[in-house]
């Protein structure tokens, strides 16, 4: 069977080309990952004009062949039939921005020239209306020799008409000629200007929306005290808009296994499944909400171009810390998960800089995190309020991610003067127009991050908590004996035990702290999964977990738990990710290493502490 | 027109470094002192367009310390720092 003909997807960054991409194969996008590297590759099914269907394949935007960064070079070598993992495209879709014509027409010269069959998308013509700026696509396609079709991607504008011209493109393929000889960057800069503003039909002096906003979002006041407010919204609203769908997630859990309880007989099969299975992973999936509201929120501020001033106004503040305010996003991103927050330091053109902030991203409290703080604060802090709208809990929270960031800034402080010294000090970013983002392509946004997530507590999640659910029901215990201790897990979690001992941490804690290494929420489960199994009396089992800790757990090694995840490299995945971003086993051992350290350390003075003070 | 262009401008003696530039006027690249940046800093500013006879016009200052400065750059607009906008020499327009 011959493969289908495959279009590749380029152009600037800010050109709107994922949108485009949205928009021409809807929800029919696979993510994957370029084989030896961590660049996603996102692909599509295209339905042409005539039916037959054509493989589509987005590009990571680029501003030349000239590679400055991991991601450009995936496109250059994935135009030049290079790059493993993929063929070699049978034509090509550029993206520009209709209202930036001057700049993205350079690396689409640089396009063309690479002879393939190519369309042109003047995408955004209404933003560049909008400044007051009318084009003519006629005039620029003659210039350019190849098709050129106006759309508006977000609003799903032209796509019809492109489609028709793929079709065409495809039917009869066409290579554009070479004309250009001298195909340096300052050339096919000068020539793109050239061609820009003979395209120009009228121009009238407006005042750009994106400059009025920007006078209020980058002021040297009010600016920062925005971005504090949309932060605070932020986190904020992954509280208190998650309540709801979470109890009914919980309902949806309960009613599981109850249904399971009633049918099956008491047994190892029910135990397995009740106790194991829909405990572990409905201890997870509760998380869904709170992951989907962080992710909305980075999402909404990508989209909106919002995303890029934050690293503006954050850069100084970044840059003392020795980094530069490309970090700030890849450590914002890691407050929803450090896997797509280490994956987005690729932006990061300054190795020293990148490294840093792949090193320091953990720091920053996931979402994985969530589980278990919340369940500690819930079993231990007692929830009064201790000012006019601020509860004790809320407060501890909110501490526990102010730990988290200053053990981010001594790390990076300490990190850049030793082992990532040198280097650093550039910042150059683009700052793209503000838009209205659509709604599916925020929808789909999410949807792909439900996916993974979900796949993941189906995956993982789901057989690490039936590992231990084994391991901690067999062999089952002689009267008079715990459960949880005579089991093979008990053994296990010995050795663990006797190295956390001196940190206030219990056997029980010991024994949810190595599966808690696949995910930091596993803990939770693995805990949740070790009292269900350890429940004697049928009364207990109506006890929520809070509860159950509460009678177990003294005060200060709660408080030293709290601690120690603050710190703790507590998952595989992030690791994992490390290794292939920085394309070896040095650096993941390295981060393993001291953040343990640093997880040990807190722990034990938390614990120490809090047993001095009489807590 | 936002674009005007000047192929061999001439290094004028009348020419400040950019982060000099107050925010709001306009200027005119006179010169790129390109042997000061790096490879790949010099290529992002070539891919941001800076090139001689390109108009640039400040913005924004960063909230803190005053820096990075927001510049627009022929129908762009970018953040650089001002240890960067150094290498860049303008004359006013």
């Amino acid at each position: 069977m011959n493969p289908l003909p495959l279009v590749a997807v380029a152009g600037s960054p800010n050109a709107g080309k994922s949108a485009l991409f949205n928009a021409l194969t809807g929800a029919r996008q696979k993510v994957g990952n370029y084989p030896g590297v961590t660049v996603e590759r996102h692909s599509g099914r295209l339905t042409l004009a005539d039916g037959r269907p054509a493989d589509l394949v987005d590009l990571p935007g680029a501003y030349s062949l000239d590679p400055a960064s991991p991601d450009e070079a995936v496109t250059r070598d994935v135009l030049l039939g290079r790059q493993a993992g993929e063929r070699k495209p049978d034509a090509l879709l550029i993206v520009v921005d209709a209202s930036n014509l001057d700049n993205h027409l350079r690396f689409a010269l640089q396009l063309i020239e690479l002879g393939l069959p190519t369309i042109v998308a003047l995408n955004m013509v209404d933003l560049a209306r909008r400044d007051g700026l009318e084009l003519d696509s006629r005039k620029l396609e003659e210039a350019l020799g190849v098709p050129v079709i106006e759309t508006v991607a977000v609003r799903r504008r032209g796509i019809a008409e492109l489609n028709v011209a793929i079709n065409d493109m495809l039917d009869a393929p066409r290579c554009p000629a070479h004309h250009d000889a001298r195909a340096d960057l300052i050339h096919l800069q000068r020539r793109a200007r050239e061609l820009a503003t003979a395209a120009i039909v009228t121009e009238s002096p407006v005042r750009r929306w994106t400059h009025r906003l920007d006078s209020v979002l980058l002021h040297p006041v009010a600016g920062p005290l925005i971005l504090a407010g949309i932060l605070f919204v932020m986190f904020q609203a992954v509280f208190a808009w998650s309540q709801l769908p979470v109890s009914w997630i919980e309902a949806g859990f309960a009613m599981l296994s109850n249904g399971v309880t009633a049918v099956l007989p008491a047994g190892i099969l029910r135990s397995l499944i009740v106790d194991g299975a829909i405990g572990g992973v409905g201890a997870v999936v509760v998380f869904l909400p709170q992951i989907l509201i962080l992710f909305l929120f980075i999402l909404l501020l990508e989209a909106t171009g919002y995303m890029v001033r934050a690293a503006f106004i954050m850069d100084k503040l970044m840059h003392w810390s020795g980094l530069s305010g490309r970090s700030f996003i890849p450590l914002l991103s890691s407050f929803a998960c450090a896997v797509p927050g280490i994956m987005a330091t690729r932006t990061i053109d300054n190795p020293k800089d990148r490294l840093t902030t792949i090193l320091i991203a953990p720091l920053m409290t996931c979402s994985a995190r969530l589980p278990v703080y919340t369940l500690i604060i819930a079993a231990f802090i007692p929830n009064r309020a201790i000012g006019p709208g601020i509860g004790l809990q809320g407060l501890v929270m909110f501490g526990l991610y102010l730990a988290g960031v200053a053990g981010a800034i001594v790390a990076a402080l300490i990190l850049r003067r030793t082992v990532t010294r040198g280097g650093g000090g550039a910042f150059m970013m683009e700052l793209p127009k503000y838009q209205l983002p659509s709604f599916k392509d925020i929808a789909l946004g999410l949807l792909q991050r439900a996916q993974i997530f979900l796949k993941r507590a189906g995956t993982i999640i789901l057989g690490t908590t039936i590992v231990l659910w084994a391991l901690a029901s067999f062999p089952q215990a002689k009267p008079g004996q715990r459960q949880v201790e005579s089991s093979i897990a008990g053994h296990i979690s010995d050795g663990i035990y006797a190295v956390v001992k001196p940190i206030g941490f219990n056997h029980d804690i010991a024994l949810a702290l190595l599966p808690a290494m696949a995910a930091r929420e596993v803990a939770i489960s693995a805990i949740g999964t070790v009292y269900a199994i350890d429940s004697t009396d049928e009364a207990s089992g109506a006890k929520t977990l809070a509860e159950r800790l509460r009678g177990r757990w003294p005060l200060p090694t709660a408080l030293a738990f709290l601690a120690w995840f603050v710190f703790a490299p507590q998952c595989i995945s992030t690791i994992a990710v490390t290794r292939r971003e920085t394309n070896g086993w040095k650096w993941p051992l390295f981060m393993i290493a001291y953040l343990f350290a640093a997880a040990y350390i807190a722990a034990g003075i938390t614990y120490w502490t809090a047993v001095t003070l009489g807590l | 027109m936002i674009i005007s262009r000047n192929m061999n401008a001439p290094f004028k003696p009348d020419s400040l470094p950019l982060d000099e530039l107050k925010i709001g006027l306009r200027g005119r690249v006179a010169s790129v002192d390109w042997a000061t940046l790096d490879q790949a800093e010099a290529n992002r500013l070539r891919h941001f367009g800076f090139d001689e006879g390109v108009t640039v016009e400040p913005l924004h200052l960063g909230p803190f310390g005053r820096d990075p400065l927001a510049i627009r750059v022929g129908r762009m607009t970018v953040a650089i720092r001002k240890s960067h906008a150094r290498a860049v020499r303008v004359v006013p327009a």
